[in-house]
């Protein structure tokens, strides 16, 4: 089929407007928040309704065009990455919260709602959608679900699998499923599990139902500085151990406290080799009781210097650093690269040493954001594209720290996704059984392999030719001996 | 010695898919009762208990790996020793009850309505497929998205897509403080309190409607959990533990009897259900036991739970069972059987004890 047949047939579905296909429209479209993968789709259509997304699929299921679906278009590992001979499926328009039900906590909307219009439609009940990943503000929850976010707040409230009741998705022949449901349990496979993080390459969202849990009383903030990280990696397992779980717990390292400071004066101490954050949230008498026993940890765990803060300005003044850790970097740097490997906490120091030693090796400057409180760690290796070849050593750069995630005994993404950009660490995180299960749980959806192909997981024969050796779960022959 | 066991299963596994002889895989037995009577004269019995012990237990990473085999009673007694706990509060029904049985039929206890489900704690899984591979799936870290969530695929799917070798889970610290209220009242007003409290930020961990008297379960910091008490008001019952315990293991006075239990999973704002016997309410009322007699029809029952967004299942009966789960829709049910034949290609996992098409 020729483009101009493809379009009339498009027309034929949705209004002229909704159907982008002359090359400066389909700019926008070209990458997601990953912006060193770029390419341009055939066609970009936005449509407005379920009913017309299943006309879309049933023509790409008949003429065998591939389909990516996109939400907001930040996802961090191409997931969104047009196809060069497909359509791209912008959910963006399907942006209606369609009901609250507040007393039962749920919200049912459509996938290209913002993450945080949902917190704010419910806020007068006293309700939010606990899931916060930091580009909140802009992320759809068809993404969100697509690639299983998270945010700061997940040790405690947990991810969107845990946070989602139902979804409507829609397989590649245009067939509606409904699952999960307004019950805590549903009948059959757990699907919603299966659909959650499988960044649509097993079905379209075209509706999710969110739990929306109760804002607590209170928040408060300890943050105390250390003159080493392994000390900061012990004073989050000491809070752990003493029973408590903190509503967040975030690390920074030295670099990452400079540039941030420099950005934005959140009143860092300076000399610090990590600053750890640690809220606790709850009822007023909760909150007391828990930022006291906090304090008194970080003491003993050796800090230089701790804070309470004392009022909610200076609770957001705290985590405003934190926060802004991704822009800080931007004004360090011309161009970052953020890496997304999940390990256990206590090979937090082995792994930073590790980083630090390939940050030498490679040349380029690398700040390390840290989810310490579930060992999701974020680091920005700080490059210049315009540099020739950095980009490419900055790569190389990330897979070496992805790798030695996975011989930590943990994982090359936590919450970013494999999308086009981890593709050879799947090779090296999973054998070929798993890769071939992971084919024949995708062929039970589209067995012709329509939706999103490429990403995700790889093949078998690519893995070959890499020639990657898969690691058993940080069980390596010969693991004693120093690689990093 | 442990990878003997494995070569073993897998050996038996192979045979059973070369013969396509049926294979009942069983953990402690303990779970017999649930699901479908589906065990053939032929089956051959895939005993899991022979890979039993704990892998992996670091209690500051709050992550316990341990083999299907394992007896819960055993898991949970070391998680307690660091003050731990299993949050979903597994039913055991049974001393040997097996990590493996508790992650294959995926059921949770009181605690589930405030902590999350068995599903929302399992991080990983190392299993064997119909061809008797040697599968891992997640891990032990608490966040992880490489690859498809194939583990939490495997919980409640009554071991009919692969036999668990080990599970990784997630465990959180217990709450130092707990005590138990009650209070009278009708069914209706306690359907609508339980949810505008969940409504609220308060420390309620379990919640139970039985007999004419609510019972709720305060847990958390002392000072958190007084305050909470003097805001709900009710009188606090002095054998809370007890109760919630016989909750769990349904050893409560209300599941004494021969009759047919149906466990309603529905929305739990859910008006009270008019359907003839006695009803216990847990889950803020997502979760109604019904025990009734064998004539009331289960076309009314199945249309009541899913008329109110849900859907039942006949947890016990004395009768030879089938049809126990709800029923699927086509689409679903067509997914369910693609699965299944991606997982177990020849069938021999379990074969009708969740679906009798499966
Ligand atoms: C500054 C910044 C900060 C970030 N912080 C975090 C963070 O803290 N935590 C975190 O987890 N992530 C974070 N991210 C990553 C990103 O925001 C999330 O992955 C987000 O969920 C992507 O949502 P989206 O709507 O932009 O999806 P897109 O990028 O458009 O798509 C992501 C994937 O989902 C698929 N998809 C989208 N919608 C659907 C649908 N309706 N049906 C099926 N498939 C669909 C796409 O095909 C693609 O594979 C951050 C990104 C940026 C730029
Ligand atoms: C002589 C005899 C007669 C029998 N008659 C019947 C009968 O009439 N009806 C009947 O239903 N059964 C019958 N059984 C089968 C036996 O009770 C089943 O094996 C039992 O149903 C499975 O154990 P359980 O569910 O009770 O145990 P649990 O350990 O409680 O297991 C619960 C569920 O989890 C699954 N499971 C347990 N461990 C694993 C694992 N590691 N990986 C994957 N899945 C797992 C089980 O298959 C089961 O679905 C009979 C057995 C014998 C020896």
């Amino acid at each position: 089929m020729t483009l101009h047949e493809l379009v009339n047939k498009l027309h034929a579905i949705l209004p002229h407007e909704a159907v982008l296909y002359e090359t400066e429209d389909l700019r926008p479209y070209e990458c997601d928040g990953l912006s060193a993968y770029r390419q341009l789709p055939l066609v970009v259509v936005l449509p407005h309704t379920e009913e017309q997304i299943v006309k879309i699929l049933q023509l790409c299921h008949a003429t065998s065009i591939p389909v990516v679906a996109r939400g907001a278009g930040t996802g961090l590992s191409g997931g969104a990455l047009p196809h060069v001979q497909g359509v791209l499926l912008s959910l963006a328009k399907l942006n209606q919260i369609i009901a609250i039900d507040s007393l039962a906590r749920m919200a049912r909307v459509q996938p290209g709602v913002r993450n945080l219009a949902i917190s704010e439609a419910v806020a007068m009940y006293g309700l939010y959608y606990a899931p916060d990943p930091s580009s909140q503000i802009a992320c759809s929850i068809g993404g969100n679900v697509a690639e299983n976010s998270g945010g700061v707040h997940c040790l405690k409230y947990g991810l969107t699998v845990h946070n989602i009741v139902k979804l409507r998705v829609l397989t590649i022949d245009g067939e509606c499923l409904e699952i999960g449901g307004e019950s805590l349990d549903s009948a059959g496979y757990d699907l919603l599990a299966l659909m959650t993080g499988s960044e649509g390459m097993l079905g379209i969202i075209t509706e999710i139902t969110v739990k929306l849990i109760p804002m607590p009383e209170k928040a408060q903030l300890v943050m105390a500085a250390f003159d080493d990280v392994l000390k900061a990696g012990n004073a989050v397992a000491n809070v752990i151990a003493a029973g408590i779980i903190p509503a967040g717990m975030e690390m920074m390292d030295k670099i990452t406290i400079h540039a941030v400071e420099e950005f934005l004066q959140a009143g860092y101490d300076l000399d610090a080799a990590a600053i750890l954050l640690c809220e606790s949230d709850g009822s007023d008498e909760e909150v007391a009781d828990e930022i006291k026993q906090i304090y008194s940890i970080m003491q003993q765990s050796g800090a230089t210097k701790i804070s309470t803060s004392r009022n909610e300005a200076e609770r957001l003044r705290f985590w405003a650093g934190r926060k802004a850790a991704f822009p800080a970097a931007g004004r360090v740097s011309p161009d970052y690269y953020c890496m997304d490997g999940t390990i256990p906490r206590k090979r937090l120091a082995d792994v930073l040493r590790g980083i630090e030693k390939l940050s030498l090796e490679y040349g380029l400057r690398c700040m390390n954001v840290f989810h310490a409180g579930d060992g999701n760690l974020h680091p920005l290796i700080l490059y210049d594209a315009n540099q020739p070849g950095e980009l490419e050593r900055t790569e190389e750069f990330g897979g070496k720290i992805l790798e030695m995630c996975i011989r930590a005994g943990g994982t090359i993404t936590g919450e970013h996704g494999v999308g086009m950009e981890k593709i050879n660490q799947m090779c090296i995180q999973f054998g070929t059984g798993e890769l071939a299960m992971f084919h024949a749980v995708k062929a039970a959806f589209d067995p012709t392999g329509l939706l999103n192909p490429g990403k995700a997981v790889p093949t078998l024969h690519r893995c070959a030719e890499l020639g990657a050796m898969h690691v058993h779960r940080g069980e390596e022959k010969f693991a004693e001996l120093p690689r990093f | 010695m442990q990878q003997v066991i494995i070569d073993q299963y897998s050996a038996v596994i192979c045979a059973a898919a070369e013969n396509k002889s049926p294979l009942q895989i069983r953990g402690g037995g303990t779970k017999h009762f649930y699901g479908n009577s589906s065990f053939g004269q032929k089956d051959i019995l895939l005993d899991t208990t022979a890979y039993h012990g704990i892998i992996d237990y670091e209690p500051t990473e709050l992550v316990i790996t341990a083999c299907a085999g394992t007896r819960l009673a055993d898991l949970e007694a070391l998680l307690a020793q660091h003050g731990q706990m299993l949050p979903f509060e597994p039913p055991h029904f049974g001393a040997d009850a097996t990590l493996g049985g508790c992650i294959a039929t995926g059921l949770s206890g009181p605690r589930r309505v405030a902590a999350g489900a068995a599903r929302d704690f399992v991080l990983g899984t190392r299993l064997l497929d119909g061809k008797g591979r040697d599968l891992r799936f997640g891990g032990q870290v608490m966040k992880n998205v490489a690859g498809y969530d194939v583990s939490r695929l495997m919980v409640g799917a009554m071991g009919t897509l692969g036999v668990l070798l080990e599970v990784s889970l997630k465990v959180l610290p217990k709450p130092p403080f707990e005590i138990t209220i009650q209070m009278p009242m009708d069914e209706a007003a306690a359907i609508e309190k339980m949810n505008q409290w969940a409504s609220k930020p308060l420390p309620i961990s379990a919640t139970c409607y039985v007999e004419g008297v609510l019972f709720l379960r305060l847990s958390g910091a002392e000072s958190a959990v007084r305050a909470a008490q003097i805001k709900l008001g009710g009188e606090e019952l002095a054998g809370g533990k007890d109760f919630w315990q016989s909750v769990r293991e349904q050893s409560h006075d209300f599941f004494q009897s021969d009759k047919l239990l149906w466990r309603l999973s529905i929305k739990s704002t859910t008006a009270p259900i008019l359907l003839p016997g006695k009803q216990l309410l847990e889950w803020c009322g997502g979760l109604r036991w019904l025990l009734c007699d064998a004539s009331v029809g289960q076309e009314i029952i199945r249309k009541t739970a899913k008329n109110a967004s849900g859907h039942v299942t006949l947890f016990r009966s004395n009768a030879l069972r089938n049809a126990v789960f709800h029923p699927l829709d086509p689409a679903m049910l067509e997914i369910h059987r693609l699965l299944k034949e991606k997982f177990d290609p020849s069938g021999i996992f379990n074969p009708g004890r969740f679906y009798s098409e499966f």
